[in-house]
């Protein structure tokens, strides 16, 4: 009653109104919702059970779900720097990249947001207006060019072929703008009454208010380009420089398949974003959904 | 909270009258300053946005292959080799286009529906809702290739998982599901379902918290039942994020490349190359670069023209309904 003007509240009173019957179903429903999530949920299980298998005992049949013997063969076999599939090496390029990407994604949409957000100029409108535009234009249209001017730069087979192109995020310049619109103005027009330059007051009182947008925005770029595949598989030729999910798909490529060391793989490839996940979810989710009703 | 807003808005409203007047106001900035901010954005953008769309549209009209010197100018050759019935191209892309329409004709109505029906049930309260709705979500951020290399496995015909509980249904357990057609087909696109229909949901689940509960009382008192109110409160209620959600499914599908790429092979045969396989492996393994962005344009006026239709229909019910 104290939180009538709390809405989610209210929408949560409905089914106490019938009261009887609640209990029993309540509890009924939770346990099928339980029973669901653990079925949608398992293949991921099975990933992480099988990456402790041996090589015999990932293929055999009755499968079974629990790891037994348990054993870090396959996890030794893809780490090893003899292997000729150097996971490790892929793990360490795909962080580098998903790293420096979402660091330049952030800077450089919360700069150019800004002005959209906050100052008046000539062509402020027509510059906004092409960037949304592009949010339309679908990604396969770039990939031919970008592959001639990526080697005319000389980044073909290099990391920064996947870190610089992709970093130009029209939906991040489109995300920040929202948010930034959406902060109150005082505290810019006291900073500017007290005679600090616009980048002042963008550094020191902006983006420290933008924190959570700008967590949200680095960890949506990040999950982007740590999964990204088309662009890398055919961007990035040689053992070295794959990031982790072109590496798996030439790990998959191998004329014997080994299911053991190809769901270690997988589960190193996963534990980033599945940490990320786990601890930041509400960023992402709410980053996710928020993009959805703005647009 | 009325307040904060109000003190937020008149500083604003009040301050163009001494900036037009006294030309040294602080509000006043440099011409250059806006630019100076957009500038690192815009160098990115021109340079792997704006120019590839326009150099894209020149690569098509020339036999190009980066591997030579010269690449002669064709004029619209390439396009007519692509509606020419017969030629190696017209074949392969049109087969592609098939692959990627079949996809999307049935990916993006369960994407629209199944994510819809998962929102619904976590929009009610009840305990643990934020940890279902993690696990729904989950297999979103573990990416196309993990996602793909897993089913492989677990839809492998002769040892995966999904076959021998099958098997134990009772139902045929020696199904192909990479190698053959339609098999293919239902594992590609309950992979994808699998993989992001926690993102739909997501989506969905935000506008369904925003539809005001005053909406359901109301409906309430005038006697609808649950299907009522979903046809008459939470359908318009939605239909804004509806439009948001259906174009970005369609156009994700229309993209689809990973799991034909990694789980299928593109096979049996070609059946399952589409079309993004198609232009990438025509321009990025065969060098024939022309030919592939002029197919990338080909699908990209494909995907506009289903875009302006979509947005129509929406907008003509919206219209009939007032």
């Amino acid at each position: 009653m104290t939180q009538l003007t709390d809405r989610p509240a209210q929408t949560e009173d409905r089914p106490v109104q019938r009261r009887p019957v609640n209990r029993g179903r309540k509890i009924l429903r939770i346990v099928i919702l339980g029973i669901v999530a653990l079925i949608f949920i398992s293949p991921v299980i099975f990933m992480i059970v099988t990456s402790f298998k041996t090589r015999g005992d990932a293929t055999s049949i009755p499968p079974s779900w629990l790891p037994i013997p348990f054993t870090l063969q396959a996890y030794e076999a893809i780490l090893s720097p003899q292997s000729s599939t150097p996971v490790l090496r892929w793990f360490f390029n795909s962080m580098v990249a998903a790293l420096l990407n979402s660091a330049l994604v952030v800077i450089t949409a919360s700069l150019a947001a800004y002005p959209l957000a906050r100052m008046n100029f000539k062509g402020k409108n027509v510059v906004f207006g092409i960037i949304v535009a592009t949010l339309l234009v679908p990604p396969v249209i770039l990939v031919i060019p970008n592959y001639l001017i990526v080697s005319d730069l000389g980044w073909l087979n290099s990391l920064i072929a996947i870190i610089v192109p992709t970093a130009a995020s029209a939906f991040g310049v489109f995300f920040m703008r929202q948010f930034f619109i959406a902060l109150p103005v005082d505290l810019e027009e006291a900073a500017r009454l007290d005679g600090a330059n616009r980048l002042l007051i963008f550094t020191r009182i902006v983006l420290p208010l933008a924190k959570p947008a700008l967590a949200t925005l680095a960890l949506l770029a990040f999950l982007t380009n740590w999964n990204d595949f088309l662009w890398p598989v055919y961007v990035l030729f040689s053992p070295e420089v794959q990031t982790l999910p072109a590496g798996l798909s030439t790990l998959q490529g191998a004329n014997s398949v080994r299911y053991d060391l190809l769901m270690a793989g997988a589960v190193v490839a996963s534990i980033p974003v599945l940490v990320i996940f786990v601890f930041l979810q509400r960023f992402i989710i709410e980053g996710v959904s928020r993009s959805g009703v703005k647009g | 909270m009325k307040s904060t807003t109000e003190v937020g808005v008149l500083p604003k409203e009040r301050a163009p009258q001494p900036r037009v007047k006294a030309g040294r106001s602080v509000r006043e900035q440099g011409k250059a300053t806006p630019w100076l901010f957009l500038a690192p954005y815009l160098v990115l953008f021109i340079g792997f946005v704006l120019l590839p769309i326009v150099f894209g549209a020149w690569i098509s009209l020339h036999t190009w292959d980066y591997t030579m010197p010269v690449h002669p100018f064709v004029g619209l050759d390439n396009y007519i080799e692509l509606m020419q019935p017969g030629s190696i191209a017209f074949e392969n892309f049109w087969n592609s286009m098939k692959a990627t329409g079949i996809f999307t004709l049935f990916s993006v109505p369960l994407l629209l529906t199944i994510p819809l029906a998962v929102a619904l049930l976590m929009a009610k309260n009840f305990p643990g809702r934020n940890f279902f709705r993690a696990v729904y979500f989950a297999p979103y951020v573990l990416g196309v290739a993990v996602v793909a290399i897993l089913w492989r496995y677990l839809l492998d015909s002769n040892i995966g998982l999904v076959n021998y509980y099958l098997g134990l249904l009772g139902l045929p357990d020696d199904i192909a599901w990479t190698t053959s057609t339609p098999a293919a087909w239902v594992a590609l696109i309950g992979v994808t379902v699998w993989w992001t229909l926690g993102f739909n949901a997501v989506i969905y689940l935000a506008a369904l918290q925003d539809i005001p509960a005053e909406l359901y009382e109301a409906a309430r008192m005038d006697g609808a039942n649950g299907w009522n109110q979903f046809i008459h409160v939470t359908l318009p209620g939605l239909r804004p994020v509806l439009i948001f959600v259906t174009m970005i499914t369609l156009i994700a599908s229309a993209n689809m490349f990973g799991q034909s790429y990694l789980m299928t092979q593109g096979g049996p045969g070609r059946e399952t190359r589409t079309a993004i396989y198609q232009i990438a492996e025509t321009g990025l393994r065969n060098f024939q670069m022309g030919s592939a962005a002029a197919m990338s344009y080909v699908l990209t006026l494909f995907l506009m023209v289903l875009s302006i239709i979509l947005f129509w229909l929406f907008r003509e019910k919206k219209e009939s309904r007032k």
